[in-house]
This record gives C-alpha cells, structure tokens and sequence, in this order.
C-alpha cells in the first residue's frame, strides 16, 4: 500500500482492505447515505445534522468502547466540514444496516480495527458535500460564485467582501442545494483537526460518573434480573425449585425458560440473592465429557488432516528439496473477553413492540436478532446504543440482548437484565484454541521457503457467512498470508477445526493474534538459529517491506537494542503488518530463578499513515499491549466436565497496575492512507515477551500462557 | 428504612442491610457512575470514598455504613484531591471505555488526599486493587503525579 | 549380668513404650472424676435435644443433632447437593470419598436398617459387614445413644434421595485392606455410649456430650498417635487436620484459649467470629456454619462450661497473636523485603484486608488478633489463599475467592509470607514446595 494520500483516497479498494489485514470482504461500491428525516435543519447525509441554533451533530456510526472513535471519527467529518470541532455534538447511531454500514463488512458493525480505514474516504466526502452545500447557500445568498467562498470555523466567509454567515443561519437554505456529486477533499496540508492530539470527546463525562453506558440505562419503573445459563454448554434446565427465592423479599418474579433461568427483582442485588436461592438440576446434556484434554486432542488430530490452501507463492516443494528444513509448533488457548462491564441489556418488550437499551458493536443486528426471537417485525424493535465499557470483539454477537429479550418477553415494563461477572465468563464466546505448524527451508543463510498451516475455529463462517469463501476463513489466516520478509516460495494452509462444545468469537487482535505470535516467535528461532541477531535479521530481509523495516529500526534504537542489562533480563523484539499499520515491539523482560517474570519495559514503534488523532493511537497502542501481556502471562480458559473452570479476576488474572511495564510508543510520521491501531498492541506484545523470555533463559515458549515451571528448567518447554 | 448520607446529602433505602452499597447507590438511587466490574472486590470499579477511605461498594452491606459519609464519583470532584485528579486524568487522556475510570479516580482521589506526594510504590499500594482491561495504567500513574503537582 | 537378662528387660522396655504408644487414653479421663452409665445418672439427661425441643416430633430433633454431629460438612462434596456425598479427603495414603447418606436406595443409604445404621455410626461396620475408614468418626460417635443416631437416621430418611455414586476410594496397600481396620477398632474404639461423670454439674455434662459424641472436636482438635487414633493426653492441644491446623483449644493462657473469657469462647463458637479474636476459615468456618451456628444458646454455653476444664497445654509453635493494626500504608523497605508478595497483596488482597489488616468492608476479613494470621506456619493462610473461604455472616454470605487456580505455588508462598510478616507475631517461611503440599493436603 504505497501510494500518496490523494490518489489512495480516491481508490480505497478490496485489495488495500485486505493486505491492511482487515477481516473484511469485498469493499464494492460505497453508496453516500442520505439521512431519513428531512426536518427544518440541514441534513445532506447520515452522518451530519447542522441545525439552525448552529451546533453541527455528527451521527457516529462506530460506537465507542474506548478506541477514541468518536472523536477520531468526529475529526475527520468535522475537518472536511470546517466544522468548529468545539461546536460539536456527537450521537449514537440507530441500527441501519444500509445506512451505517461499515464499508468492510456490508453490515453495521465495530470491529476489526476499520473504523478510520474504512470510514475515512465515506465520511471525507460526507464532510465535503455538506461544506460544498453550505457553501453554495451562502453564494446564493451573496449572489457571488460559490468558489470565492470558503468555510473556516463553522461559517462560511466571502473574503473578497469579508462577509460571514454561521452554518447555522445557512441552514434551511443549505437544505435546498443539489448535493454536488464529487466535492473537492482538503489536501493533506490544509487539515486543521486531523493530526493534531485533539481532546476526546467522550472523557469529560467519565471522569464525574454522568457518562451512559448500557448497563446504567433507567427507563421509569424499571426492574432488575439476573441470569444462569446451565453451566455445561448446550446444557438445558432440568427442574427448578424457587420456593426458597421466591421467600426472599424484593424478588418480583422467577423466569424459567428451556436453556436459561432468571430471577427479577427490585435490584440487581435481590436479582442475585434469589438466583443463588434457586434449587436447579440442569439436564447437562452430552458436552459433560468435555475437557481441555478432548478439546487439546481435538485439534491435533486436526491438524493432522488435509487444509485448504489460502495462499501458493513460488515453489514451496522445490526450496524444502534444496534447503535445510526446520520446523515448529505453536499453540494458543481459549480466551475470554473479561470487558470491564459485565453482559447487560435493559428491554420493554410488549405485545407489539420493544424497546431496548444496550451498547453493542452490532446494534442493527440486535435489533433484527432480538426482532426475530420475539417474532417482531424489525421496524417494532427500537434499539437505542450507548457507550460500551470495553468490547473486544465480545459486542459484535446479539447472543446477550436475544438471551434478554427472551426474559423480558416474560415480564411486565422494562427489565435490565446484568450477568453476574461470573456468568459473562463462562458463558462467553472464547477465542478460538489454535494450533499452528510452521516450516522453513533455509539455504546459504537465505530462507528460501515458508510454509504456515493454521488449525483452528473458523468465526467468520457463522458471523459472516458470505465472506467464508472456499473453505478460507480470511481471518484465521490474517497476518499469515502477508510475511512480509521477502521469502520467495510461501504456502498458507488453513484447517478448520470447531473445538467441541466451546463457542467462539472474535476477540481483539482476532485471527493475527494467532498467526504473529507463530511467525514472529518462528522467525526469532531461525535468527538465533543462524546465531544472528534477531533485529539484524529483521532488518536484512526487510527490504520490501520499508515501513515495517523502518519501524523495527526505531524501535530497536529507542530501546537501546544491544545494550547490556543484568543477567536473566533481556530484551525480544517483534514486528509486524497488521490492520493496515506497521509495528515494531522491543520487550524487555525478566526471569527469576524461580521462573517468575517480570516485564519492566515496552517499546513500540508504529506507522500507521496519516494518524488522525495521534494521542488516540499511542494510547491505543498502550492500552492493546497490556490487553496482550495480559493473556500471554495469565490467561487460558480450561474445560472440565464441559463447563469453563475459570469465573471472576481471581482465577482469570488480569495485569495490574504494579505489574504494568513501562510504556513507550513512538509514531513514525507519515502521508500515507490511514491504517487500524485498535488491536495491533494486542497482537504485538506476546511474541516480543516470549522471544524476550527466551533470550533471558535459553527457553523457547511456543504456548500461551507463558509457563514459570518451563522457564525455571523444572520441565520441558 | 435506611438513611446514607451519600455526597453529602441524607438519602433513604428501604431495602434488607445485607445489600451491598453498590447496588443501593445503582439501583435504588440512580446513582449510576459507580459501576459494578466482578463484585468479589477484585477489580475495584465499584470503589467509593467512605468518610475519606476508599472501599469497595460491592463488598460494604450498608448496614454497616451507619453515619459515615459517603462520597461518590458523582460528588468527588467537590472535593480538592478529586477535581485535581479529574483535571490530570482529562489533561493526559488517560480514559479509554472508561468504565474502571469512576473507580480509578476514586482510589487515586483517597491516595492523593492522604499522600500529597505519592512515589511510585505509594501508587502501587493505592491503584493495584483497581484493573482497566483497556490498559491505561501508564496514563494513571502519570496523571496521579501530575494531579499531586497541581 | 547376663544376656538374656538385658533382653528380658529390653523387651519389656520395648513393650510398656509400645503400649504407652498404643494405649490411649479415654476422651474424658482428663476430668479425673468417676464415671456412671446413663441409665443410673440422676441430674438430667445430658443427650439428646436441648429441654425446649424436647417435645418436637422426631425428625425435627433428628435434624438438630444431625447439624450437631455436623454430617453435612463431611457428606457433601464441594458445590454437591447436601449429604450426597463425594467429598474428596486427601490422605497421605490415597484418596477418601465421603459416601452418601441421602436415603436414595441404590447410592445413599435407602435400604439400611436401624441395626444397620447404628452398627455403622457405633462400630463403623458398614451392612456389608465391610469396616469403614475412621475418617467417619465413629470413635466419636459410639458415645451417641441409640435414640439419638436413630433420630438423625429419621431426619436422614425425611430427605429427598439423591442418585449420587461415590468415586472409589485411591488408597494404596496396605490401606486399601479394609479388614486392618478390625484389629484398630479393637484397639481404639470402646464401643461404649456417654458415661456422664456425676461429679461435675450437668452443664459440663451436656457440654461434654455434645463436644465429644456429637461435635468430635477432639477428631480435628486433638493430636494423633502413631496409629492414628486421638492422643488424649495431648487432648484438644491442636492438630493438622486435612491440610488445615485446628488449634490449640486447651485453657492455655497464651497458645490456647485460656485466656478467652466465656462471652468471647461462646460467641466464637456462634459466629465464628470475634472481633480482636479472628475468624474461622477452612474446617472450622464450615463446623460454625453447619453445625455450631445451629446450636441453642443453652448448648453453647455448655460447650463454653466443659472446654473451661481442658487442661492446658502449650503449643510450642505457636506465639502470642499479636493484637495491634499494622500502619495505614506499607514502608518502601517493607516492600522490597518482599517484592512480588507486596505486589500481590496490594492487587488481590488489601480491597478487602486493608493495608492494616483492619477491613474496610468486612469484619470477617480482619487480621488482628487471628490466631491464623498469627502462625508462623502460615498453613491456615496458605489454604485459604489456595482454595478460599466462604462464610456465613449476620451481614450475609462472606467469600474470599481461591486463588490457587490463577496464582502460581511462587507467588502464593511470597505473598503468604508477606502477610504474616506484616500482620502477624511471626514472619512464616513457606515455599513453593509447601504450598503445593500443603494444597493438596485440603480435602476437596
Ligand atoms: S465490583 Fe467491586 S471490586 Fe469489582
Ligand atoms: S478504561 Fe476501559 S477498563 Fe479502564
């Protein structure tokens, strides 16, 4: 993707989608929304809305769950409208498929780290139509030619007579104009918002407690329930027992369905209290012989079988014949989001109708989900997103809201249906377990060729089906299908394997998760291997590859890269091209004697294109490394007897503030088209600690968690 | 009957004295900024100010609370040590989901009210109980002593 | 002299050692005081159910010595319906599993006689004629008159049957040999019902049948010989029990309770829980919560009255419990002493112990004063760290999670460590190594 910004502006294509690694499809045509109320402000498209009092609403079709998308999104339609930013209001958007459609998935949805990429050039040319009209309603006016106007500030300014009108008293006649059909884009230098370190939108409310999140939502008269599920997945209610719940006071009502149980009361807390008062015999079903070593088993096995090739290049067969053949496995297990704000959804489900709160990365599809499962026409169903307290990837399924909306249909007035933190957790969709078997051949020091086989869950094929093409589920092989080290004979085989019993879904970093954390540990073993350094031999087969090369050089230099540090303390790097961004990671960690880690200090270097709010980015990139130390230190999901072992922050461990390393985050600049930031830390920090680890003690990690028996030499990595 | 004194003013529950604060405040007052995260005191979303202290809500039964005075991420920017800590966290950018954030604030509003000048081990003691699984810890600790600066 | 006569004396040296070993002494021989057979004790009946649920039917009765002899504890695996059983206890020699007791017919005990039931709870031969583990106190229970195990039978039959196998035991040989446990019965159990001693009042009476028929404190509380039957003459000086140490309950001043006043030992006894005394945790929480909790005011204060007359005995392992709050917020040095268990304590830890040890949100969480807390053996603390604690409290369920799934055996010993050196009378130096023993020495 190397073109400058005004030629890539204009043909943001499949294939740039798909080489910035989204999990996307096809990127056909994108079609200008046009808003659907016309009342007496300006509205020339879904996004804009500029009323007569002069404040400039921006709808937002992303939803916020901490990204900074709001603001971010906000800067790139309020720039190319001149808007002053300071005068603008941002609004949830309502469930459109068509309307709010992210341009990578055809559907309305949050995820994949395309929020910038894909909505840059639709919301662009949003802005610059809506400026275009305002424009031509002030030339109109003045009687003068609408190209010896200017918009700056909110106001359109003739300099030729130093007139100004605000957007506001442009308004109703804006209105009128014949949206032009290709309005002219700022170039690059006249941006006045996007590259600046712009103020989020969306913090002042949080930090004094009035901010609304899905689980704070009060209609009048609202009651409170919570939910069980049986234990074992697939499992059903057998017999129920509510005569001790239903004798405890303020428990209104108790809510029996075939897969799930809830309690109503008058809190939350009586909720609660009545459901642990529950007597339920669950009928366990046939997944109760599930446990991690079938599931473990499972894969395996699979991975023995036949793929499906997801990318040939060259003449893989010929360069093993010739070269020196090396090889290794690497797993990784089941994950659960842990967002900070439990599962909720608050419903007034009536005869004909229902309203419902909630924050969702997929709010159209609630609302069609939640529709079908009352037997509701889509349009009966009012679905109103709010703020997500952390989603990655767990808030782009409606399995919550239809649980609730199941619930709800058996209670009179609104209910706000919370999950016990405990039951967000075992009953999550997990990050798929997967199992992935790399080869090299290496001749003369050259690697001449790669091969990288993927066993594992395909999410795409049940989430978005179209887009499962061929047996290839483009997110599972995501990151594996671009090595970017210039080898000259490369297969990518994927094998899908759905894991017994144990749903999955997409949790951030999705499918490159996976496959950096093989290629980045598997490329630091052949470097060491040739007893070479790892940045040096990065660097050397970089050349194709200039921004990631160039990144990697930052973030060895900015971290003191070959500097000597005490012993059992060490520094790993990794690198890679995810999500449209190029990032480099030096990890500096250590190991005591007793195989206890400590991480001490992380250092990034990142390329991201044009980076439309700088700060949004590093913080990200903070933020997403944590997200990775976290699972690769602590985190696996167990199975036993079909249900999942692990329930609460005690025994799913989450990094801490005392065990946080320091944070460097160094932004290369750049003119080039915008690439996603959301999760690329996450995929980023587990291959830099292992290859850190193994610097430090000679012990190569190829599972995650990293094991403390293995790095002490008390057992075989 | 009840009655909290709760940001200052007396507020009646009628509800069992087993409840635990966080759920009076959430949904019997619409006190809605403190958030409920794990409710084993493990992650400290919940955390509240109780006469100056901060403690976890899920875990206080407010038969227990008596008179003392309850301070809640609502009301806390009343207060010295937390319209400076709301000022740094907004100055640094430190909030992504925010939704730890009402919890963050109030352990660093309890730390620097007692510590005017916190070291690093000061913060640990005081912010550790509290997780942000978006990850701005480093933002916290320097907002905390920029907060302690101001 | 002659040879054979320095053998003679050695083996009779050897022999009066190995009786003194073997023999043991009764449950009661402490009190010194003559005993009589119930039949001909004048001064009250000291069994059964308090005089105010005298009249009550049957199985209500039933029930209340049921929670008294605290079945339910024993009989119920974690998380499994009640008396269904399948508790896991881990012995050194294998693994035991409690069986259950619900009256289902082919897995409980449906299709027991009273004779059968009385043989089992009294001789520990189950209808079989197979000999069961002293696990099940029966060398305890044999002090249960028949009306009172046939009462808890009724109270066992008026519940729902549970369809719940036991998993079969692990024991490795000799253990595994079932018929051994003939010859120790021989040995260690009198087969006797209570004799009450009638010079001591009939407070201490009751006290002591409910202590040693019914409670069987002396099971956990009273350490055990190389047999392991009960070594009274250590009688209540504190054992290991299931990976848990019961502590020291003799009227020694300084590492037993003797210097407890009455309203402290019987509101401990209630609550398990007395401010500046601690909080029960492990076996004892669940003997509180299931069985003493229960109890009537009038019975506890029996039980306060007969552990007044446990001669003291000291526990050299123990120290005085230090009763003063540790300060608002850890020293830098405190700290780097003790690095990674700083770091865990302040993250999982000090939300609901306080930096003091003085909690912010339970009294049940407070350190001071705890003889747990207090014990440079940190075993206690280490297994409620491992696999936590759940208590029931006037405020409420009160939990501490288990941290043993998530928290490496490392980190577990640092952060064990750290606590009692900032809480307790004595620093403990446990390791890795212990802390896996010591975990799975915890029946489950
Ligand atoms: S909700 Fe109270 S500490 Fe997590
Ligand atoms: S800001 Fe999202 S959990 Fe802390």
């Amino acid at each position: 993707m190397r073109t400058n910004l005004v030629s890539e502006a204009s043909t943001l294509s499949r294939r740039d989608l798909l080489k910035a690694g989204a999990a996307g499809v096809l990127l056909v045509s994108f079609r200008l929304p046009v808003a659907h109320a016309a009342d007496e402000s300006f509205a020339p498209n879904g996004f804009i809305r500029v009323g007569n009092d002069d404040v400039v609403t921006l709808i937002m079709p992303q939803v916020e769950m901490g990204q900074g998308i709001y603001t971010s999104v906000g800067m790139i339609l309020a720039d190319e409208l001149d808007a002053d930013f300071n005068k603008v209001v941002l609004e949830h958007a309502p469930p459109d498929e068509k309307l709010y459609a992210n341009p990578v998935f055809h559907i309305q949805a949050t995820g994949g780290s395309t929020s910038v990429r894909a909505f840059w050039m639709p919301l662009r040319k949003a802005g610059a139509t809506a400026r275009a009209m305002l424009i031509s309603a002030a030339a109109q006016q003045w009687n003068v030619e609408p190209s010896s106007c200017r918009a700056s500030n909110s106001e359109v300014i003739h300099d030729g007579s130093g007139r100004k009108l605000g957007f506001g008293a442009l308004a109703t006649q804006a209105a009128t104009q014949t949206p032009p059909t290709d309005p002219p884009l700022k170039p690059l230098k006249d941006f006045t918002l996007i590259g600046k370190p712009i103020k989020r939108k969306d913090t002042p409310e949080k930090t004094n407690g009035t901010a609304q999140y899905g689980i704070d939502v009060m209609p009048a008269g609202v009651q409170f329930a919570t939910i069980a599920e049986c234990p074992v997945f697939g499992g059903k209610v057998g017999r129920v027992d509510d005569t001790k719940a239903k004798a405890i006071k303020g428990v209104r009502q108790v809510v029996v369905l075939d897969d799930l149980v809830a309690v109503v009361g008058d809190s939350t807390w009586t909720a609660m209290q009545g459901l642990a008062a529950l007597d339920i015999t669950w009928d366990e079903g046939a997944n109760v012989a599930i446990g991690s070593a079938e599931v473990w088993d499972a894969l395996r096995n699979a991975s023995k079988g036949e793929g499906v090739v997801a990318k040939e290049e060259g003449d893989v067969k010929g360069a093993f014949a010739a070269g020196e053949r090396y090889e290794a496995v690497y797993e990784l297990p089941f994950l659960a989001h842990a967002a900070m704000e439990p599962l909720n959804c608050t419903l007034h489900v009536t005869n004909d109708a229902c309203e419902l709160w909630t924050g969702s990365q997929v709010i159209a599809r609630v609302q069609s989900e939640v529709a079908k499962a009352l037997g509701l026409p889509t349009e009966k169903v009012t679905a109103h997103n709010f703020l997500i307290g952390g989603g990655f990837g767990r808030r782009l399924e409606p399995d919550m809201a239809v649980k609730a909306a199941r619930i709800a249909q058996h209670v009179e007035g609104p209910v706000k249906v919370v999950w016990r933190r405990e039951e967000d957790m075992q009953h999550d969709v997990y990050r798929p377990v997967y199992h992935d078997a790399l080869a090299a051949s290496v001749k003369d020091g050259k690697i001449t060729g790669w091969t990288q086989q993927i066993t594992g869950s395909s999410i795409i094929s049940r989430w978005l089906p179209p887009a499962f093409q061929k047996g290839i589920d483009i997110d599972a092989v995501d990151g594996a299908t671009d090595n970017p080290y210039g080898i000259p004979n490369v297969r990518v085989v994927y094998i899908r394997a759905e894991p017994p019993a144990v749903p999955t879904g997409f949790w951030r970093g999705v499918g490159a998760n996976n496959n950096f954390f093989a290629s980045e540990s598997f490329i630091d073993e052949l470097a060491h291997r040739a007893g070479e350094d790892p940045v040096a031999y990065r660097v050397k087969r970089l050349d194709a590859t200039p921004r990631l090369k160039a990144a990697v050089q930052l973030a060895a230099s900015k971290s003191g890269w070959g500097g000597a540090l005490p012993a059992r303390r060490a520094r790993g790097i990794s690198a890679q091209t995810a999500f449209g961004s190029f990032i480099s990671t030096v990890c500096e960690a250590e190991v005591d004697e007793k195989g206890e880690v400590r991480v001490h200090r992380l250092v990034s270097a990142v390329d991201t294109g044009i980076a439309v709010n700088p700060d949004t980015i590093i913080a990200q990139l903070e933020g997403g490394l944590i997200f990775g130390l976290s699972a690769a230190l602590f985190n696996e999901i167990t199975i036993a007897k079909g249900r999942v072992e692990q329930s609460n922050f005690h025994d799913y461990r989450m990094l801490r503030i005392n065990e946080a390393p320091k944070i460097e985050v160094h932004l290369i600049s750049s003119t080039e088209f915008p690439g996603g930031i959301g999760e690329t830390g996450t995929t980023a920090s587990p291959p830099a600690l292992t290859n850190a680890l193994f610097a430090a003690t000679g012990v190569r990690l190829r599972r995650l968690p990293i094991d403390r028996e293995a790095l002490a030499g008390r057992k075989p990595a | 009957m009840i009655t909290l004194t709760i940001n200052g003013q007396p507020r009646d529950v009628d509800t069992s004295p087993d409840t635990p604060l966080l759920w009076a405040l959430r949904d019997l007052l619409g006190l809605t900024g403190t958030k409920f995260g794990c409710g084993i005191a493990q992650c400290g979303a919940c955390t509240v100010h109780v006469d100056g202290e901060a403690v976890r809500s899920c875990q206080l039964p407010i038969g227990s609370v008596g008179g003392r005075a309850i301070t809640t991420i609502e009301g806390i920017g009343a207060t010295d040590a937390g319209s400076k800590v709301q000022k740094a966290w907004l100055d640094l950018e430190v909030i992504q989901c925010g939704y730890c954030q009402s919890g963050q604030i109030m352990s660093a509003a309890a730390l620097l009210a007692h510590t005017s000048n916190p070291s690093d081990d000061d913060i640990d003691a005081a912010m550790a109980g509290n997780i942000c699984r978006c990850g701005t810890y480093v933002r916290i600790r320097a907002a905390i002593k920029k907060a302690a600066a101001a | 002299m002659k040879r054979p006569y320095w053998l003679a004396l050695l083996a009779v040296i050897i022999l009066i050692a190995a009786v003194w070993i073997i023999y043991v002494p009764g449950p009661l021989a402490f009190a010194k005081g003559g005993s009589v057979a119930l039949a001909d004790y004048k001064d009250g009946n000291p069994t059964g159910v308090p005089a105010k649920l005298a009249k009550d039917d049957l199985v209500s009765r039933g029930k209340y010595l049921t929670r008294a002899a605290d079945c339910e504890a024993c009989h119920t695996a974690k998380g499994g319906e009640p008396y269904a059983g399948g508790l896991a206890f881990n012995l050194p020699f294998g693994t035991l599993y409690s069986p259950n007791i619900t009256p289902d017919k082919e897995t409980g005990i449906g299709n027991w006689t009273d004779a059968d039931f009385l043989n089992a709870v009294h001789k520990g031969i189950a209808p079989d004629g197979s000999r069961l583990y002293p696990a099940f106190p029966y060398t305890s229970y044999t002090m249960l008159t028949d009306d009172d195990v046939l009462a808890i039978k009724a109270y066992l039959f008026s519940l729902a049957p549970v369809r719940r196998e036991a998993p079969p035991n692990t024991l490795a040989f000799p253990f595994n040999q079932r018929w051994g446990m003939v010859f120790w019965s021989l040995l260690y159990n009198s087969d006797e019902r209570f004799r009450p001693d009638p010079k001591q009042s009939a407070e201490w009476n009751r006290g002591a049948y409910l202590a040693e028929a019914l409670g069987h404190c002396g099971e956990c509380h009273t350490p055990r010989n190389l047999m392991q039957a009960l070594n009274n003459r250590k009688k209540f000086g504190g054992a290991v029990t299931a990976g848990w140490k019961a502590y020291n309950i003799t009227q020694d001043k300084e590492t037993g309770i003797g210097s407890w006043d009455d309203e402290t030992t019987a509101k401990f006894l209630a609550h398990g829980h007395v401010e500046g005394f601690g909080t029960a945790s492990g076996p004892m929480g669940e003997a509180i919560d299931m069985s003493l909790m229960h109890l009537e005011p009038d019975d506890i204060k029996a039980l306060v009255t007969y552990l007044k007359t446990i001669p003291p005995i000291s526990d050299p392992e123990l120290p005085v419990p230090k009763t003063t709050l540790a300060s608002a917020f850890p020293k830098a040095h405190e700290i780097s002493e003790n690095e990674r268990g700083a770091m865990i304590f302040a993250g999982a830890c000090a939300a609901c112990h306080g930096w003091s040890g003085e909690s912010p949100v339970r009294s049940y969480a407070n350190f001071v004063g705890g003889r747990t807390i207090n014990d440079p053996s940190a075993r206690n603390v280490a297994q409620a760290v491992i696999w936590g604690v759940t208590r029931h409290s006037p405020e409420g369920e009160v939990t501490m999670p288990a941290f043993g799934k998530a928290y490496s055996p490392e980190e577990i010993a640092a952060v064990v460590n750290y606590v009692t050196a900032r809480f307790g009378a004595g620093k403990s130096h446990i390791t890795a190594q212990d802390v896996v023993k010591i975990g799975q020495q915890a029946s489950q």
